[in-house]
């Protein structure tokens, strides 16, 4: 290569790159990639050399060809009733094994409490009786389902499948920005996203131990399999889905796939005496574990919403029969209620004794009377969340909001200060991310999903890293403009084993001969020869 | 038909096959590739080009020579557009027998071969490629052309080449078993998801060998492939006979299903490499007795010179 390409290519790099600095400074974030002065952190070598050596029609052919395969391979959202390919950006998110260690740790022992909140909320409440929380936190939230109370459901497990969300504050530590108990998504992206980064972004796998995600439909159908119904065999499990409107869709039919499983509506089940059919060719066949992908509300329309047609009648007093189990169980949300999520750390202390491995984002209770009152003095400055909402709806972010939106709130808080939290605004961590010509900071979380089979809690070595597209935007969810990135775990060098076998072991095997020794015809061929 | 005529048929089925299976089996290991170390690239990388049945040309045999090796090399038959510029080659010679839409899907196939880029990237997209054009070309074969004995040849030359490609997507289980091997040998054969439906939750390397070797449902299947061969060859020699068979073609083909489907074993995994081999061995000799059955009469008519 002559020297005048040579520049060609660093000129490339530094425009891809150009007021990269300058635009991460104006955020005043943690930037993942780059420490201060642009050097490009340890665990971001590789990707950093893999980069520099594309040049600006390289990276954008790339991205183009990825969004094509996710629309080949029908990896949508449903965004008003559109479906379009859910956007990958070229450079991932990596995460260096000491601080994965710390989240893998972290979110285990907050599964692990949550697990243990519900059962106790949904039994004999010592947790109001010591004092912990006050009773009336747990009534007045919306997914209290009384009409679970007070059963152990079959398998043990209420939390199989959780997805904690994490953001970095501006400091570089981790913190727990809300819980999702009920039906977490997106690890569908996960599995995705990596499968496309693999093709989209080959060089720069080569030299790092990049732990794999692809076991997790297996994890996933293990742990369900394990928390069926006492004294079934083999047991048969099952995807519930809402059906082909809703959003997650594409999701539902992955793992359902993926896990080798019938993807069923609630149409094509049917109660019996405290058991669960499906209507299958071959007559009915029971079902023992239902992986439920539907609000609880729409579940059960003899416990909950009486018009729903997106469940199966029946299925929450088969649960409480301990004729199916049901995963998550249902009544989750008030684990994942952003009230309780408050009161988490203490209820990791309470139930486990331990210290909380990752913190809260620090969080003020609009029913106490001083946190009210200081937050509605300084609304401009924080973000308040309904804390019953998902997917960011009606999350106002005080420094972004106009004065009609602010007096507005200002309203609701008063009139239902049970229904609102506010958290000062976090800068999240920034990640670049392609935009137009060039990469600029953008901000992510981070989504690892976690498995529990009632003996262990599995979490994935990744995650789902939700990146706000906007420049300056916090706001990562799909449906607002938000977009992903693959998120690479590094392994710990050789003591983490990515090659589970040794390749000697495999290759040097001792043969053995089962075959008839050669028939005759091979004799008479060479004599007709 | 013209013994020539039905020899390219048999080799369009063959060589079409072989480019779908070597797609299927490079997609799914470059990306196994790219995640290895540089050091056990240039091993790994002959010991794939091994199994597909080469020989590197020199030592310095890394990535970038596996591409051109397996797809990109018009010399070899081996390599992707090697198959198709022979399938093309092939149906150029019987075109009048073929019907146009084959024929043309196979010459557009052989035209747009150039047309990619050959690093790493543009391989995926020629593979996916590749699988696009070789199922439009089996497609058009199978709904343009008559089932007679032109299409049995071709089918017959498919369905060998298919027993062979499977037992090498098998085979590759020894040279990448980084990962989840099992996995990448159902996804070369574009079985995963069959398996997972039919497996429930019993997954491992046992049971996805015994799924490509054994399934007798599933089209990839060795036995499955070897029954279509064998189904084919009967069609093509209706002659009944009270006892044995004069048909080499079909002893070899039937013995090895059978053996393949009526074998009792607990260890499948040890007798693998035998069962890859002898199956690869059984697909070659099937093809040397076919062409001497079918196709190579001119050897017998050799015209002499003059004798004064």
């Amino acid at each position: 290569m002559n020297s005048k390409q040579k520049d060609g290519w660093l000129l490339d790099m530094s425009d891809l790159f150009q007021d990269y600095s300058e635009a991460a400074g104006r955020t005043g974030a943690y930037d993942e990639m780059f420490a201060p002065g642009q050097q490009a952190r340890d665990s971001y070598g590789q990707v950093a050399e893999a980069l520099r050596k594309l040049s600006l029609a390289d990276v954008s052919a790339r991205a183009d060809s990825m969004a094509r395969t996710f629309l080949d391979r029908g990896v949508t959202f449903d965004y008003a009733g559109e479906e379009r390919p859910f956007p990958l950006d070229i450079v991932p998110r990596v995460i260096p094994a000491a601080e994965w260690d710390v989240l893998e740790r972290g979110v285990a022992q907050r599964v692990r409490a949550l697990e243990a909140f519900l059962n106790d909320v949904y039994d004999k409440m010592t947790v109001v009786s010591d004092g912990v929380i006050p009773r009336q936190l747990v009534t007045t939230s919306a997914h209290f389902h009384r009409q679970v109370h007070g059963f152990e459901p079959a398998g043990g497990v209420r939390v199989h499948i959780s997805g904690i969300d994490v953001v970095r504050d501006a400091a570089g530590t981790f913190r727990v920005l809300e819980d999702n108990v009920r039906v977490p998504s997106g690890v569908s992206y996960v599995l995705e996203n990596r499968r496309a980064m693999a093709k989209g972004l080959p060089e720069a796998f080569g030299q790092q131990l990049i732990r794999p995600v692809e076991e997790y439909p297996r994890r996933l159908l293990s742990a369900l399999r394990k928390t069926a119904p006492a004294g079934v065999d083999d047991p048969t499990v099952v995807v519930l889905t809402p059906g082909v409107f809703n959003s997650a869709y594409f999701e539902h039919t992955l793992l359902a796939g993926l896990m080798g499983v019938e993807l069923v509506e609630g149409r094509d089940l049917i109660c019996r005496g405290n058991r669960v059919y499906m209507r299958t060719t071959a007559g009915e066949q029971r079902v023992d574990v239902i992986y439920k992908r539907i609000d609880d509300d729409f579940l059960d329309p003899l416990q909950f919403r009486s018009d729903s047609m997106l469940g199966c009648p029946g299925l929450v007093n088969a649960a409480r029969a301990g004729g199916v189990t049901i995963a998550n169980a249902v009544g989750n949300g008030v684990a994942d209620d952003k009230l309780v999520y408050s009161y988490v750390p203490d209820l990791i202390r309470y139930y486990l004794s331990e210290e909380p491995i990752i913190a809260n984002v620090d969080t003020y209770r609009l029913e106490e009377k001083e946190a009210r009152e200081y937050t509605l003095d300084n609304l401009a400055e924080l973000v308040v969340k309904p804390v019953d909402g998902s997917g960011g709806k009606g999350l106002v972010i005080g420094p972004d909001a106009s004065r009609d939106e602010l007096d507005a709130l200002r309203q609701r808080i008063i009139a239902d200060p049970r229904g609102w939290i506010a958290q000062p605004v976090l800068q999240l961590s920034t990640v670049p991310t392609l935009g137009g010509d060039k990469f600029g900071p953008r901000h992510v979380d981070l989504r690892p999903f976690a498995v529990n089979d009632g003996d262990d809690v599995w979490v994935l070595p990744g995650g789902l890293t939700r990146v706000a597209l906007k420049e300056g935007s916090l706001i990562v969810n799909s449906s607002q403009g938000g977009g992903s990135k693959d998120t690479w775990v590094l392994a710990d060098s050789p003591q983490m084993p990515v090659e589970t076998v040794p390749r000697q072991s495999v290759t040097v095997r001792e043969r053995v001969s089962v075959w008839p020794v050669e028939s005759n015809w091979r004799d008479r061929q060479s004599e007709q020869q | 038909m013209l013994s020539r005529i039905a020899e390219s048929l048999f080799w369009i089925g063959r060589y079409v096959e072989r480019a779908d299976g070597t797609a299927r089996i490079l997609d799914v290991h470059l990306e196994r590739l790219n995640h290895l170390p540089m050091e056990e690239r240039k091993s790994v990388a002959q010991e794939l080009l091994a199994v597909m049945g080469a020989k590197p040309q020199s030592e310095d045999f890394g990535l970038p020579e596996l591409l051109h090796a397996l797809a990109y090399d018009k010399t070899s038959a081996t390599s992707i557009a090697g198959s198709l510029g022979a399938a093309r080659e092939n149906a150029r010679r019987a075109r009048e027998t073929v019907s146009s839409g084959l024929w043309e899907s196979l010459n557009t196939t052989y035209y747009g071969l150039s047309q990619h880029r050959k690093d790493v990237v543009g391989t995926y997209r020629f593979c996916n490629w590749t699988l696009e054009r070789t199922a439009m070309v089996s497609g058009l074969a199978d709904t343009t052309v008559s089932h007679d004995e032109s299409w049995l040849f071709l089918v017959l030359g498919r369905s060998l080449e298919r027993a062979d490609m499977t037992a090498r997507m098998l085979s590759t289980r020894d040279v990448l078993s980084a990962g989840m091997s099992w996995v990448n040998m159902l996804r070369c054969a574009g079985a995963y998801e069959s398996f997972l439906r039919t497996r429930r939750a019993a997954f491992g390397d046992q049971h996805a060998a015994e799924f490509l070797l054994l399934d007798r449902l599933f089209p990839r299947s060795i036995v499955y492939a070897l029954r279509d061969a064998d189904e084919c060859l009967a069609k093509l020699d209706p002659s009944a006979q009270r006892v044995g068979f004069i048909n080499d073609a079909r002893r070899i083909v039937g013995q090895a299903r059978t053996f393949l489907e009526f074998h009792r074993t607990d260890d499948l995994m040890s007798e693998l490499p035998e069962h890859m081999e002898r199956v690869q061995k059984a697909v070659s000799q099937a093809s040397d007795a076919i062409s001497r059955k079918y196709f190579n009469q001119a050897d017998e008519l050799a015209w002499v010179g003059e004798v004064s």
